[in-house]
């Protein structure tokens, strides 16, 4: 098989255990394959990526996560446990101080302040009982999107109703917020900025790009001009000094709506260049010049005949500039001229973990950078299964 | 090659103009108007406010007057006189609180320039080389980490990381003995045993997008027939490599360089501003937190001509390297 197809690429680590796969080597001269669409040898191409396909596994829990991000934190994002403020994150158990084995459960905690800094301690009353870990417990009450009213959570400890012993498993900030519920939250704007800024710039970009690949002339001098001239600044001054004019009074979901703005403003250009580039070598091809012969009408060459030719470009670059959205969103937050609290992002969040200080003494604060890390990776990784897929016709 | 020089020239001025009306935009951005909202603060505080002052920088910055007439004192303030305009916040003008502080911000954006060249041009020729081997995944897979961690959080965590375990902590610019004196050998070196960590910050994202970039293009490159031909002529495996696909590939890298440069800037800002140096980046930050805004219209504008310029050498840099730009032939394909 290598024989015929001499461009074929050498097997990636990714792919071992992928002997028979469709669209695979063995099956190129299968029927099937000459007879699968566009969108299904894509489809074929990026299942050989498997990093990509772990992205887009765990990308897909991630918004599984932002849609029910009430269920699934245990506790009100909003909630100030005030006794237990920079707790760390708690020890889930299997063995109690006995020995002896158990369902995962936690110990109740004893408060103390450090004699010298005055600082909160706990200690695990090892003596106390054990509260197991549960499925579906119930705990604060909440309304699912706003909708449905309920206080089931997918998980939580069983407690007597006027006990409280805290599940931080990624502890809890210096107002006594439960972390991981603010981290779930926060993935609910800081996962959906990237989509809905890219939402906006490919209208721009599909817009601009569209002008100036297809008029050419003056249109397009002007649009590519612009289009040098953003791309070779630094963006995220930029950045803030657009954001940082945005009042401080304004609800969040308006500062949330400009930021994506502000945000999608120096997005637009990279779209616009691949929609430019991608015309211009179109508008060359056989099928455009038949089209044209057989007297359709240029809008129509666009949608019917050019548009289908780059879809999956402008999905594959779409994708790959969802993690710079996301960045800037947090960079903004961060330096506080994004998101403020009270609104939940993880940029917001790391606000507190701005100086040496915090962070020396309360290292988990940074649980948030680890999540901006993981999302943004899993985006490239599914933008660059995307790319190898794009094109499916050139192995 | 003067044609080509000329013709760059040219473009660069609509250039700067379109980067000066975004810096005048943003100055203009805070609702209301700067002044009146200075004299309030001011008045808030108890500090009289001078009338003659007053009148007078209404009238240097023709307040009074529609949009257009204030764009072009504040820029005829600029070409003529190199007057940034005055920097409320640290009541002094801008010109003494940015330009010395810009140039740090640049000496470790070059540094980290350097560093990220340096390293990755001849790793990425190395792992094209050796495509597939422990090396290209080990430094794919760094490359992505770099590309993912935008610097400032890279910073915080080793920020951490080296309080936590070497118990250094890391930050400012200089020691505080040092802080006073004037710059001497030892300061200097003093300076450098601060500057490493924000420009190795820097520099892991830059080497990532060149590894990447390099490989690509060398991968192509390789499979050519003239490196056959090459190889065929009896010629050494390195300079089979070196002579024709490095040349080759070395193009993109160049043309990117304005980019690269702008990159190292945007993230350079943040990570600055978490490391708390004494550079631009937290000047920035500071300056737009409190609506000082001729400071940050004068950072956009000085970053924005600079990058200009830095455009303007690149594309000089590869028209000189490549004669298929100079004669015109890479705009026609």
């Amino acid at each position: 098989m290598s024989t015929a197809h001499p461009t074929t690429p050498k097997r990636k680590w990714w792919d071992f255990g992928k002997k028979s796969q469709p669209g695979g080597e063995a099956h190129e001269k299968d029927e099937t394959f000459y007879r699968a669409g566009q969108w299904q040898l894509v489809w074929w191409k990026f299942r050989r990526h498997k990093l990509a396909q772990i992205a887009m596994a765990v990308l897909g829990l991630f918004y599984l996560i932002v849609i029910f991000a009430e269920f699934i934190s245990p506790y009100d994002p909003q909630k100030r446990f005030k006794d237990y403020s920079t707790l760390a994150p708690v020890n889930v158990q299997l063995v109690d101080a006995q020995g002896k084995f158990h369902l995962p459960f936690i110990y109740a905690l004893e408060r103390a302040r450090d004699p010298v800094t005055l600082r909160p301690i706990y200690k695990e009353d090892t003596t106390s009982k054990r509260y197991p870990v549960v499925l579906f417990a119930r705990g604060d009450e909440y309304k699912l999107w706003g909708l449905f009213p309920s206080n089931i959570h997918l998980f939580g400890i069983r407690t007597a109703p006027d006990e409280f012993v805290p599940l931080f498993l990624l502890g809890s900030d210096t107002l006594g917020h439960d972390m991981l519920s603010r981290i779930f939250f926060g993935a609910r704007i800081s996962l959906t900025v990237g989509l809905i800024g890219v939402v906006l710039a490919f209208f721009m970009g599909l817009v601009l790009g569209g002008i100036a690949g297809f008029f050419g002339g003056l249109a397009d001098e002007i649009i590519m001009r612009v289009i040098d001239v953003l791309l070779a600044l630094p963006t995220i001054p930029l950045w803030m000094s657009l954001a940082a004019a945005l009042p401080q009074d304004w609800p969040q979901l308006k500062t949330y709506f400009y930021v994506t703005i502000i945000l999608s403003i120096f997005g637009w250009t990279i779209l616009a260049r691949v929609v430019r580039g991608k015309l211009l070598s179109l508008r060359e091809e056989d099928y455009v010049m038949a089209a044209r012969l057989d007297g359709e009408s240029e809008a129509q060459i666009i949608t019917r005949y050019m548009l289908p030719g780059f879809t999956s470009y402008i999905i594959v670059s779409l994708t790959l500039s969802i993690p710079n959205m996301i960045l800037g969103e947090t960079s903004l937050s961060f330096l506080g001229v994004g998101l403020r609290p009270p609104t939940i992002s993880w940029g917001v969040m790391l606000q507190e973990a701005q100086n040496l200080q915090t962070v020396a003494q309360t290292p988990w604060l940074l649980w948030p950078v680890a999540f901006v890390i993981l999302a943004v990776l899993m985006f490239n990784f599914l933008g660059d299964g995307l790319r190898d897929a794009a094109d499916p016709y050139v192995t | 090659m003067l044609n080509y020089i000329i013709g760059r020239l040219a473009r660069m001025i609509p250039q700067i103009f379109l980067v000066s009306i975004l810096a005048f935009i943003i100055i203009q951005l805070p609702p209301g108007d700067f002044l009146t909202e200075q004299i309030n603060r001011l008045r808030a505080t108890g500090a009289t406010v001078d009338e003659a002052e007053i009148q007078r920088l209404t009238n240097m910055y023709g307040l009074d007057q529609p949009m257009y007439v204030q764009y072009f004192r504040w820029i005829g303030n600029i070409v003529t006189r190199l007057d940034f305009g005055y920097s409320f916040l640290w009541q002094r003008p801008v010109n003494d609180v940015l330009l010395s502080r810009m140039g740090m911000t640049f000496f470790i954006a070059f540094l980290a320039f350097v560093v990220s060249w340096g390293f990755a041009i001849p790793v990425g020729i190395y792992v094209a080389v050796k495509q597939y081997s422990f090396a290209d995944y080990f430094f794919t897979f760094i490359g992505f980490i770099g590309l993912a961690t935008p610097g400032f959080l890279l910073a915080l965590v080793l920020m951490y990381v080296s309080y936590a375990i070497l118990g250094i902590r890391v930050g400012g610019l200089f020691s505080p003995e040092f802080e006073p004196q004037p710059m001497s050998w030892a300061k200097f070196m003093d300076l450098l045993a601060h500057l490493w960590l924000p420009v190795l910050i820097l520099a892991i994202a830059g080497m990532a997008n060149i590894i990447r970039t390099l490989r690509a293009t060398m991968l192509d490159e390789l499979r050519k027939q003239y490196v056959t031909v090459a190889r065929s002529k009896g010629l050494s495996e390195f300079q089979v490599i070196m002579q024709y696909p490095v040349r080759i590939a070395i193009n993109p890298i160049i043309s990117q360089t304005t980019y690269l440069l702008a990159w190292l800037f945007s993230g350079g800002t943040v990570v600055e501003i978490v490391l708390n140096l004494n550079t631009a980046g937290p000047v920035l930050w500071r300056a737009l937190l409190q609506q000082d805004m001729y400071t940050a219209g004068a950072y956009i504008l000085i970053l924005g001509v600079l990058y200009s310029l830095g455009s303007l050498l690149s594309d000089l840099l590869l028209a000189a390297i490549d004669p298929r730009i100079r004669f015109g032939a890479m705009e026609a394909a």
